[in-house]
């Protein structure tokens, strides 16, 4: 439904996107994730015809957004950043005047517009002026305006930032509810989110591709290689025996035991699986004799796996320079 | 043409939610009115001692009352015009609007048109109440209709080109301040550039005559209508309009 080669887009001498390549299936919702300034407004943008790129090439359901901008445009909604809305005008007329511009005509224009105010629902704020709205709401009316005309493509540009939780929930289910009917690209620097909402996610960082794949590479299990910790009470040596013949243990070290508690001890343990392996190792040091007080999976944050794919993707292209 | 028109009712709406139409309403009525206050008065004088010394004048209502009105109105018009145009772009670049808007399926030139038209007419209908004095004026004396309906189609036309370069002003800066400075420095200075025509030599004063406003603003008030005069506006309006859309798409142009 999307397809993106080689895409460049140079500011004067910074380049914000640097040889881009990914594509989006029909009925995906792509997470576009990476650091502010990483190039994911600059790579929108480019696909909703605000600029064209400096070279390469990018496609909305089959149309090039250079060659053929008002198909490629007929095919998308789009929602930007800060959400720009005509603050002065009523929520029905914004949306009714947005339906006209994007070439409805006749009854079509208000059916629609009722429509989408009750997709996200705000039917009732229909005749409220939009600079009296909460941010939630206007958030809310952008998504409408994006899906006036029930383009095939939504295009999202951190849909979420700026709102309390619960209305992080409310818009998340609303983008959950498209997935399959619609193709969505959201971009997003909050990996929860991400990791919440999509079927795949693209990584970038200072305008290049990093990682691709699905949401489960984020999570903290794949990146920690299932790190197991254990805190026991009983003879260290003899725990680290009994914890060592566990099947599915492929490691165990002893870490220093937190000051000032005596007769606990902390192992490290190194698995090749997940819930069944920490259930035999519970079952092994409670039938050894000794005490378990804790056994849980070692938790890196979805920050440092973050931060961790894109310092391995500086030094890939440090090397990479370098020969 | 949708997408057009959707432009077109939007703008003309803001115009009728803001303040600064009405102001420039009663603003432009007001001082019209006072012109038309003078004039009547002075014309009155005028009679009175045509009347006492026949062979003093020959007095004609066009040529000593509509005519210098309008070429006031016309100076005033310079004045509004970029108050009228200046938000029309710029406001859409600065609050980030514009992304949104080329972001639908519809091209630049449908929203430079949109917009201009808007402020086309929103111009129609702050003129439009003057023609009440000259309603007055016909009761009273003899008019010449064809005449001063020349003469409004000058005014229309003159005002169109106005607007299209305060339009084009506005495509090009973020701030609506610049917008109307630079709409309204551009009109005076086609306005008097004819007036040196008579120092730089006849060939460089007759291409300046050619190129000023107010020259060939002159003969409608006189309800002359030159092919001429009707096709520089009609140009300058296009030419102006073009360079609005191309301001809009430089942004799509810079690689």
């Amino acid at each position: 439904m999307i397809e993106v080669r080689e895409l460049t887009k140079r500011f004067g001498a910074s380049v914000a996107v640097d040889r881009l390549n990914f594509k989006v299936n029909q009925g995906e919702v792509l997470g576009f994730l990476g650091p502010n300034g990483a190039g994911k407004t600059t790579t929108m943008r480019i696909l909703t015809g605000f600029f064209p790129p400096t070279s390469g090439s990018a496609a909305i359901a089959g149309f090039d957004v250079v060659d053929q901008p008002l198909k490629a445009r007929r095919a998308v909604g789009y929602l930007p950043e800060n959400v720009p809305l005509y603050v002065d005008m009523r929520v029905g007329e914004y949306l009714r005047f947005v339906a006209g511009a994007k070439g409805l005509g006749g009854q079509q224009v208000a059916a629609e517009a009722e429509r989408v105010m009750n997709a996200v629902g705000i039917s009732a704020r229909s005749g409220q002026l939009i600079k009296q709205l909460s941010k939630g709401y206007r958030q809310r009316v952008g998504l409408a305006q994006a899906l006036l005309g029930d383009p095939p493509v939504l295009i999202l540009d951190e849909p979420t930032i700026g709102l309390d939780p619960a209305q992080i929930v409310e818009i998340r289910t609303l983008i959950k509810s498209f997935a399959g009917q619609k193709t969505v690209v959201l971009s997003s620097h909050i990996l929860p989110e991400v990791a919440a909402t999509c079927s795949r996610v693209v990584i970038i960082n200072q305008g290049r591709l990093v990682a691709e794949g699905p949401p489960a590479m984020l999570t903290p299990e794949a990146a920690s290689g299932c790190l197991v910790r254990l805190v026991g009470m009983g003879p260290a040596q003899e725990l680290q025996a009994v914890v060592g013949r566990v099947d599915g243990v492929t490691g165990v070290r002893l870490e220093d035991p937190p000051a000032g508690q005596e007769g606990v001890c902390v192992l490290s343990l190194d698995t090749d699986g997940g819930l069944p392996v920490r259930a035999e190792v519970a079952k092994a040091v409670v039938q050894a004799g000794h005490r378990l007080v804790e056994l849980a999976p070692v938790t890196v944050s979805l920050e440092e796996v973050f931060v961790q794919l894109i310092t391995e993707d500086k030094a890939h292209s440090q090397e990479e320079e370098a020969a | 043409m949708k997408a057009l028109k959707a432009i077109y009712l939007r703008e003309l709406r803001a115009y009728f939610h803001s303040s600064i139409a009405y102001v420039l309403w009663v603003s432009f009525l007001v001082i019209t009115g006072y012109f038309f206050f003078t004039g009547v008065a002075s014309y009155s004088m005028a009679s009175m001692q045509a009347m006492q010394n026949p062979m003093f004048m020959r007095l004609n209502l066009q040529e000593w009352l509509v005519s210098p009105l309008m070429s006031n109105m016309s100076v005033i018009m310079m004045l509004i015009t970029p108050l009228l145009t200046m938000r029309l772009l710029s406001e859409e670049k600065r609050s980030g609007t514009l992304e949104l808007l080329l972001s639908y399926p519809l091209t630049d030139f449908s929203v430079v048109l949109g917009k201009y038209l808007a402020s086309l007419t929103m111009l129609a209908l702050i003129l439009a109440p003057t023609l009440l004095h000259l309603a007055i004026l016909a009761s009273m004396g003899s008019l010449h209709w064809p005449a001063v309906l020349v003469g409004y189609l000058g005014l229309l036309l003159e005002g169109g080109g106005f607007l299209a370069l305060g339009l084009a002003a506005s495509a090009m800066t973020e701030n609506q301040i610049v917008a109307a400075v630079a709409g309204f420095a551009g009109l005076l200075f086609l306005w008097v550039v004819g007036w040196s025509s008579t120092v730089v030599g006849p060939e460089a004063g007759a291409a300046l005559k050619g190129l000023s406003l107010g020259s060939h603003f002159e003969n409608f008030p006189k309800g002359l209508l030159d092919t001429a005069d009707l096709a520089y506006f009609l140009i300058f309006i296009g030419f102006f309009l073009f360079l609005s859309t191309r301001a809009l798409e430089a942004k799509r142009w810079k690689a």
